[in-house]
C-alpha cells in the first residue's frame, strides 16, 4: 500500500535514501542540497539506517570517499549542488571510470560565479560528459521514484555506472507537495541487496583498483564505458516497467505530454515541464495544439527516440536552463537538434536560454514561446534560433 | 616481535613484490615493502595510494607489485579514499555483510606533493573524523614525479625546476613545512617520523605501531631521490644517515601526545655533511654564499632544539 505524505524535494530524496539504506553515505553541506545530508544524519542518529556517515571535509572528498566505499563492496550515496559538484569534478571521471554504481542526488543550482544560489542546470551541464547516467524530475514524486529505481539500473552487470537524479534546487527541493510513498519492506525488496563480482574487502580475492592504463588499453576502457551507456537506455526502461507494475507510476525515457497530436513543442527537463503543462492546458482551450516533450533520461541521451517522437511537429522549441555560452546554443538543444539531424527529422527548432540564476518562469513566459512557434509556422522563417526567455533587455 | 631483521625478512610476507619501475637509488620502494612487513601475515590490508612515482611505477595496467588490495584515484585523496573504504568496512563488519573473518588494515601512502601540499586537506580530515587507518608520507621533498618541482616539504635554498639556483635569486626561499608536527597537533595517537634506508628497525617497528594502534596514525619517512637530490645511487644509505646525523631529520614519535626521540647522535654532524654530497644544494658551496649554510644550520639547530624541549615538556 502506497502512503500518502507531504513532502518537500529534499525530504522526498531523503527519504528514499532512508529506505535504500546505504552501507556509506559521504556528504558536505552545501544549498539547496544541505538539507539531504541533515535529514539523513538524523536517521543515522537515530538508528533508523545501517549506514556509516561520513561527514567529510569537502565535497571532493565525499566523492574520494563514495568512490573508496564502493570499490570496498559497499552501498554508497551522496548529495550535492552547484560548485560542490564543480569540485567533485575530477572525482566525478574517476567514479565512472572504476565502474562503480554509486548514487547521488543532485539539487540543480547555478555554477559560481558570480555566486548565486539558485536553480539552474549549469552544474549538471558540466559533468554531462563524464559517464554518468543524468535522470531529472519534474517534482518530489519523481526525484523520490527515480532515487528508488537508481540502485537497480547502475548496479545492472550490463551497465555499472554511476548515476544522479536531478531535481530544481528550491523550487522543488523547498517546496512542499503531496507525494505517494511506498513502504519500506517493499522498497527494499525492490532495490535488493549489492552483490558486486570484485571488491576491495574480499580477502580472498584482493583486487587493485585504478592504475596508470596508457595508450595500449585506456581506449579500450573507454570504449566499454561507452557501451555500458548505451545498454542503461533498455535497463532503465526494464526497471521502470518493473516499477510501474509495483506502483503504478508510468516512466519512460521521456514523458509526452499531448504531443501526439502537437503542431509545436517544447522541449525542457525538471520542473519548468509543470509549468509547460499548464500553460498547454490553457493554450489547447484557445484551440493551439500544443505539446511538450519532458525529458527524463538525459544520459544516455535517447536521441532517437526524441526524433521520433518530434517528427510530426511543425516548430519545436529547446528550453535550456543553463548558457554553454559557444554561441552556438544550449547542451540540450545541441543533443536534440543532432540527433533529429542524424535520424532525418528535419523540423524548424530553437533554442531558448532561460531561468539563469533561478529567474523565474512563468505561465506567460511559456507562452510566448508557443507563440513565437506559431509564427515561424506561420511565415515559415526561423529568424534567430539562439534565443533567450526572461531575460531583461534595458 | 622482536626486531631481528634477517628473520623478518626471510619469514615475514612482503606483500610487496619485485618487478616495479621505481628507479635504482630510490627510497620510496623500500619504505613500502618495510612498512608493508610490518603486517602480520594472518591480516589482511586494503592500500591507498596518492598519484606520484610510487602509484605510476608499482600499478601500470595490467600488471601490480601489491599483493593486497589496492586503490588509487587521484593525487589529492589518498586519505579521503581510504576514509571510504575504511567506513565501508565498519558498515559491513557491524551488519555481518563481510565475507569472512579476520581483521583488514587500511593503509596510505602518498608523497610529500600529494600529502604536504595538495593533499593536506585530505589528509587532515580524515584523520580529525578519525578512521581507523595509517597514512605513511615518503617524503622526498618536490615533486619528483613531474620532474623535480618544490613543494612546502622542499628545504630552503634547494635547486629544483620552479625554484632553480639562478644568478638573482639563490633557490628556494622558503624553509620546509613541519607536517610531522602538523600531524602531532592533530592529537593523534600515534604520530612517528623515521628513515628509508639506515635504520630499519626504526621504520619496522614505527610501522608496526602505527598499523597496530587503534584509530587515525601518521608516519613521515624520508625517502631520497637520486634525481631529485643528485647523488650517485649507491650513496642512498649514507645519505639517510646523515640526515639523522647532522640532526635535519630526526628519527621521533609521538605517542598520545608524548614526544620521544628515538635516536639521538652522539655527535651531532654539521649540515655540511648532508649538504655537500647533494647537486641540489651545490651553490651553497661557491665563495660567498657561506652565509646560506649558516642560515640553514641555524635553522637545524632550531628546530632540534624545540624538539629537544617537547620532550621534555611532554614527558613532566
Amino acid at each position: 500500500m502506497s502512503i500518502r505524505e507531504r513532502l518537500s524535494g529534499n525530504e522526498a530524496a531523503a527519504t528514499a535514501m532512508k529506505q535504500i539504506n546505504p552501507d556509506v553515505v559521504a556528504a558536505f553541506p552545501i544549498t539547496p542540497s544541505t538539507e539531504i545530508p541533515q535529514y539523513f544524519s538524523t536517521f543515522v542518529a537515530n538508528g533508523q539506517v545501517d549506514t556509516e556517515f561520513v561527514a567529510v571535509e569537502s565535497e571532493h572528498s565525499a566523492m574520494s570517499a563514495c568512490i573508496g566505499a564502493e570499490a570496498a563492496g559497499s552501498r554508497a550515496m551522496t548529495a550535492t549542488s552547484a560548485n560542490g559538484l564543480s569540485l567533485m569534478w575530477e572525482m566525478i571521471y574517476i567514479a565512472s571510470s572504476l565502474r562503480l554504481p554509486i548514487v547521488m542526488s543532485l539539487v540543480n543550482r547555478a555554477v559560481s560565479g558570480p555566486l548565486n544560489i539558485h536553480s539552474d542546470h549549469s552544474d549538471a551541464m558540466g559533468v554531462r560528459d563524464a559517464g554518468w547516467i543524468m535522470l531529472f524530475s519534474e517534482n518530489n514524486q519523481e526525484a523520490y521514484d527515480n532515487l528508488l529505481m537508481a540502485n537497480r539500473i547502475a548496479e545492472h552487470k550490463d551497465v555499472l555506472l554511476p548515476l544522479m537524479v536531478c531535481q530544481d534546487g528550491f523550487i522543488t527541493s523547498h517546496a512542499i507537495e503531496n507525494i505517494m510513498l511506498e513502504e519500506d519492506s517493499e522498497v527494499k525488496r525492490f532495490v535488493g541487496t549489492y552483490k558486486p563480482e570484485h571488491y576491495l574487502l574480499n580477502r580472498a580475492e584482493p583486487i587493485a583498483v585504478g592504475p596508470l592504463d596508457l595508450q595500449s588499453y585506456l581506449f579500450e576502457h573507454k570504449a566499454q564505458q561507452g557501451e555500458a551507456m548505451k545498454k542503461a537506455k533498455d535497463v532503465i526502461l526494464e526497471v521502470s516497467k518493473e516499477f510501474e507494475a509495483w506502483t503504478g507510476r508510468h516512466y519512460g525515457l521521456f514523458e509526452e505530454y499531448k504531443l501526439d497530436d502537437a503542431e509545436i513543442a517544447i522541449v525542457c527537463m525538471n520542473s519548468t515541464a509543470g509549468t509547460a503543462k499548464e500553460t498547454i492546458n490553457k493554450l489547447r482551450e484557445q484551440g493551439v495544439k500544443a505539446g511538450l516533450l519532458k525529458l527524463r533520461v538525459f544520459r544516455p541521451f535517447p536521441g532517437e527516440e526524441i526524433a521520433k517522437a518530434l517528427s510530426h511537429c511543425k516548430a519545436v522549441a529547446v528550453l535550456d536552463k543553463s548558457d554553454s555560452l559557444n554561441a552556438a546554443g544550449g547542451a540540450l538543444f545541441e543533443d536534440v537538434t543532432s540527433g533529429m539531424f542524424v535520424n532525418k527529422v528535419n523540423v524548424p527548432t530553437i533554442n531558448y536560454i532561460y531561468g539563469i540564476g533561478g529567474r523565474d518562469t512563468k505561465v506567460d513566459d511559456i507562452e510566448s514561446v508557443y507563440k513565437d512557434l506559431m509564427e515561424i509556422v506561420n511565415t515559415g522563417d526561423i529568424g534567430n534560433p539562439y534565443r533567450y526567455l526572461g531575460l531583461r533587455r534595458k | 616481535m622482536a626486531y631481528n631483521m634477517k628473520e623478518i625478512v626471510a619469514t615475514k610476507k612482503p606483500h610487496f613484490t619485485s618487478g616495479h619501475r621505481m628507479c635504482a637509488g630510490c627510497g620510496a620502494p623500500v619504505v613500502a615493502r618495510m612498512i608493508m612487513r610490518a603486517l602480520k601475515d594472518e591480516d589482511h590490508a586494503v592500500v591507498a595510494n596518492a598519484t606520484g612515482c610510487m602509484e605510476v611505477s608499482t600499478f601500470i595496467y595490467p600488471y601490480t607489485s601489491w599483493e593486497d588490495s589496492f586503490i588509487h584515484t587521484a593525487f589529492e585523496c589518498a586519505a579521503s579514499t581510504l576514509s571510504g573504504v575504511e567506513a565501508a568496512y565498519k558498515s559491513l563488519k557491524k551488519q555481518g555483510k563481510l565475507p569472512q573473518e579476520g581483521d583488514t588494515k587500511f593503509i596510505a601512502f602518498g608523497g610529500d606533493g600529494g600529502t604536504y601540499d595538495i593533499g593536506l586537506q585530505a589528509l587532515s580530515g580524515a584523520m580529525e573524523r578519525w578512521h581507523d587507518m595509517t597514512y605513511v608520507c615518503y617524503d622526498n621533498g618536490a615533486y619528483m614525479n613531474t620532474g623535480i618541482q618544490r613543494s612546502s616539504a622542499t628545504p630552503k635554498f634547494a635547486d629544483t625546476t620552479t625554484t632553480p639556483a639562478g644568478s638573482v635569486i639563490p633557490g628556494k626561499m622558503q624553509s620546509r613545512k613541519d607536517l610531522t608536527g602538523i600531524m602531532a597537533n592533530h592529537h593523534l595517537p600515534y604520530v612517528a617520523q623515521s628513515i628509508a634506508f639506515g635504520d630499519f628497525r626504526d621504520l619496522y617497528e614505527k610501522a608496526e605501531k602505527a598499523i597496530y594502534t587503534e584509530g587515525p596514525t601518521f608516519l613521515n619517512v624520508m625517502s631520497p631521490c637520486p634525481r631529485g637530490w643528485g647523488y650517485p645511487t649507491e650513496d642512498l644509505m649514507t645519505i639517510n644517515k646523515l640526515a639523522v646525523q647532522t640532526c635535519y631529520w630526526p628519527l621521533y614519535e609521538v605517542v598520545d601526545g608524548k614526544y620521544h626521540i628515538t635516536f639521538k647522535p652522539g655527535k651531532k654532524l654539521p649540515i655540511e655533511e648532508f649538504l655537500k654530497p647533494q647537486k641540489r644544494f651545490r651553490h651553497m658551496f661557491k665563495p660567498g654564499n657561506e652565509w646560506m649554510i649558516e642560515e640553514f644550520q641555524k635553522e637545524v639547530d632550531r628546530r632540534w632544539q624545540e624538539l629537544l624541549d617537547l620532550e621534555e615538556m611532554s614527558n613532566k
